[in-house]
């Protein structure tokens, strides 16, 4: 039954009919809905920093005259290069999934340790970034945008962290034994969270680099 | 998200050994549900004194030496924090929501119940950081609950050197706490209800905790990325929110900041909170009437669209908190229009309500009163939003005790009465144990009266152009001796509330030992957690089988049912069920 019909059930006139087979064969698992509205708080999350940092961007103080006290970032090559790791760690899940699909016991190892490692690689990318930002004179208190720059890197980072978290209880079962099936689930939803986060990732740079 | 999940009875189910497994590090959602009530009534307990010391202050001026203005400001603040988000949010959803998702949808128990303990916990780390700030140098902060920047982070409010850091790390613990609890609210309710649990099926308890933690999940971010960003401000010295400002004479390095934006993301935050409170209070208010009435709630889908459509709406109404910090008169406008919309799914909820007690078998049990009490504080603080919904007089009305009687009659009153008709409908299936009924009575009666004696008047005294957050008046020309003379009547009236609640309290506990063992049943209630094998319910709830359900949850006084109410799990047949609604 589609959503619409679900939410315009006359329940007072229908004891006993049930429309909906044995939910716990006809319904996706726990995790994969829990992760689907997850994604929903994690998107409110971003959408409402990038607002702050629209209408702050906007914000004509006093003390400048009639102008924002804006001041863009330079965009340093590592920024590019640390997106396309965060690419190629999607990848690498992609990799995985198809290794636990069709049963290559191999392929799938390789290529959740890939992800994750290529992950820490994009998050050590992240530092290096800010360390080259705050040796340049780019300090997070210097101007608003420097300050939503460490802020949306940082909240990002944190993400991927949580996501590190299941990647390494991921890796210890697959290292204790775990056969393709078992941790297939998983490494669906840890693609998606990935790809999820590469979205993220994708608009808060045209945001950063597009100001 | 690789937690185990209980969606199903196929796995087996976590079963704590030890006393500390089952009580302490419980994965139970009831013992959860627990653990979140009673640290969120004691900490609402430090919320009530701290209303009570404002109280004597307001009443009785120059009486009471050890209450200074810093001190006043600080109670106030305390108080409409810890009341709002510590109190209200986690008692309706962290406690109700916990408690009653799993059983009234028939499952057996959250569908992460690890990460559902981790809430707790975090719940409680939350709590116990703003506790802290009673004890560090200078006190909490007095910034006033809404933390309004620059004035919050400036020398000069009180609790800005530790108080303030503490009120901002707790809040972000908070909502993180509130994220994993809230994800597993909904997730429960979209992916375990049992076989014929149907959407439209559910209770509408169910129906107002669901929607009222997807629009947490929703609102809460926007806190969280406030108080972050307020404490980059505060410790690092980013300007998100401070603008150029000189403090005790020097100049300060902050430049540029907005603390307009700081509104926008507090109040996109704030409103909203409004309903997450108020659903919860609407779902369980139409349980409470429907069974105690012993007739279906009139307008069941009608009931659940209003609950979805006030949820939607909430996200659109909250610059009508900032009418006065200057805005475009469009965006006045609209604001206005979209408030005074709300008023119509809202109106649609209490003509059924009043339709469902419309020639209903009315028991004037406790719960009930509680429920009736409700429709009048909650009709009454809605008719005044009517008021301060419309730009034109919110502007002389903003930041008088107009505002003051409003939101305590819609938001504080109307949400806590109906928690207690939950704690005492629901007190037999939780312990098994009945409360005393006189008891139960008095507190009903002093608590629903006295709440008018208090808050009825503050309207008046707004009327007057009496301000809020006031430490004294003093000698203002355009206030009236009879204004002292109402303080000084609402404060008595507010201790008698106040020791009428230590009745509850002892009775409550009281009957936890003496009280005698309730019926599974006791008041022939319908719907699926009351037909529970154990009362109160074991660690499952649902022994070997889960339940499966037939029907929905207000099948009372069914012409030609052998009953005055049919459960949810009974199957059709037998006796004549159809009736034309």
């Amino acid at each position: 039954m589609n959503l619409f019909g679900r939410l315009t059930e006359k329940s007072w006139e229908t004891p006993g009919a049930d429309p909906t087979a044995d939910p716990a064969l006809s319904r996706p698992s726990a995790a994969s809905v829990g992760l689907r509205v997850f994604f929903g708080i994690v998107t409110m999350l971003f959408g409402l920093v990038t607002m702050a940092y629209v209408m702050r961007m906007g914000t004509v103080a006093m003390e400048h005259g009639p102008v924002s006290d804006w001041r863009p970032m330079p965009d340093p090559p590592l920024l590019w290069i640390n997106s396309a790791i965060l690419i190629l760690s999607g990848l690498a899940w992609e990799a995985a999934r198809a290794g636990a699909r069709i049963g290559r016991g191999l392929l799938l190892f390789a290529g959740v340790v890939a992800a994750g490692l290529l992950a820490l690689l994009f998050l050590a990318g992240q530092l290096a970034l800010w360390a080259q930002y705050a040796a340049r004179g780019y300090y997070a208190a210097a101007n608003p945008s420097y300050s939503f720059f460490y802020l949306i890197t940082g909240l990002h980072g944190l993400h991927l962290l949580g996501g590190l978290y299941v990647w390494g209880r991921t890796v210890s079962r697959l290292l204790a034994g775990a056969d393709a099936g078992a941790v297939r689930v998983t490494v669906d939803l840890c693609a998606a969270y990935w790809h999820f986060l590469l979205v993220i990732w994708l608009v808060m740079l045209g945001l950063l680099i597009s100001t | 998200m690789a937690t185990a999940t209980i969606a199903d009875d196929l796995r087996p189910l976590h079963h704590p050994k030890s006393w500390i497994g089952k009580y302490v590090w419980s994965q139970d959602h009831k013992v959860i549900a627990i653990q979140y009530s009673l640290t969120a009534i004691a900490i609402g307990l430090v919320a009530l004194v701290l209303s009570g010391l404002m109280r004597l202050q307001l009443g009785f001026p120059d009486t009471f030496d050890f209450i200074q203005p810093e001190n006043y400001l600080q109670y106030v603040t305390m108080h409409g924090m810890i009341m709002v988000v510590y109190l209200l949010t986690a008692l309706l959803l962290g406690g109700f929501g916990n408690y009653l998702i799993p059983l009234m949808v028939g499952a057996r128990d959250m569908v992460f119940p690890f990460v559902n303990m981790l809430s707790y916990w975090f719940y409680l780390l939350a709590v116990l950081v703003l506790v802290a700030s009673f004890f560090v140098p200078g006190g909490p902060t007095g910034a006033g609950w809404t933390l309004y920047p620059p004035q919050t982070i400036l020398e000069g409010t009180p609790g800005h050197q530790y108080g303030i850091i503490l009120m901002l790390a707790s809040l972000a613990i908070f909502v993180v706490a509130f994220t994993m609890g809230g994800l597993n609210y909904v997730t429960t309710v979209l992916q375990a209800r049992t076989k014929g649990m149907t959407l439209m099926r559910m209770p509408c308890s169910v129906w107002g905790i669901f929607v009222a933690s997807i629009m947490g999940l929703l609102a809460f971010p926007a806190l969280f990325v406030a108080c972050i960003m307020m404490l980059l401000d505060r410790l690092v010295g980013t300007s998100f929110f401070m603008p150029a400002i000189a403090s005790m004479g020097k100049e300060l390095g902050y430049e540029g900041g907005s603390p307009i934006l700081f509104q926008h993301l507090f109040w996109f935050f704030g409103h909203p909170e409004v309903y997450i409170v108020a659903l919860p209070a609407f779902g369980i208010v139409s349980d409470l009437i429907a069974v105690h009435a012993r007739k279906n709630i009139f307008g069941y889908r009608m009931m659940v669209w209003a609950i979805v459509i006030i949820g939607a709406l909430s996200f659109f109404v909250w610059a009508h908190h900032m009418y006065v910090s200057g805005m475009n008169p469009y965006f006045g406008f609209f604001f206005a229009t979209s408030t005074l919309i709300i008023a119509i799914p809202t109106a649609i909820k209490v003509y059924n309500w009043l339709l469902t007690l419309w020639r209903g078998d009315i028991h004037l049990t406790v719960p009930m009163l509680f429920a009736i009490g409700f429709l009048f504080t909650f009709i009454h603080g809605g008719l005044s939003g009517l008021f301060l919904g419309n730009v034109s007089v919110d502007v002389p009305l903003s930041d008088t005790f107009f505002v003051i009687g409003h939101f305590h009659m819609v938001m504080g009153v109307s949400p806590i009465l109906v928690i207690f008709g939950a704690i005492y409908h629901w007190y037999p299936k939780i312990t098994g144990r009945m409360w005393n009924d006189a008891l139960a009575k008095i507190h009903f009666w002093v608590t629903f009266l006295g709440v008018y004696a208090i808050f009825l008047p503050m309207h008046y005294l707004g009327m007057l152009g009496v301000p809020r957050r006031y430490f004294a008046l003093g000698e203002t020309a355009f206030i009236p001796p009879s204004a002292h003379l109402a303080n000084e009547w609402i404060t008595i009236a507010a201790l008698i509330v106040f020791a009428a609640q230590m009745l509850f309290f002892w009775n409550m506990t009281w009957s936890l030992f003496r009280g005698p063992r309730a019926d599974p049943n006791p008041w022939g209630a319908a719907s699926l957690e009351w037909q529970t094998p154990d009362t109160p319910p074991g660690h499952g709830n649902w022994g070997p089988t889960l339940p499966t359900v037939y029907r929905w949850a207000y099948d009372y006084s069914v012409p030609g049912a052998d009953r005055d109410f049919t459960p949810q799990t009974q199957p059709p047949g037998g006796a004549g069920r159809y009736h034309a609604t």
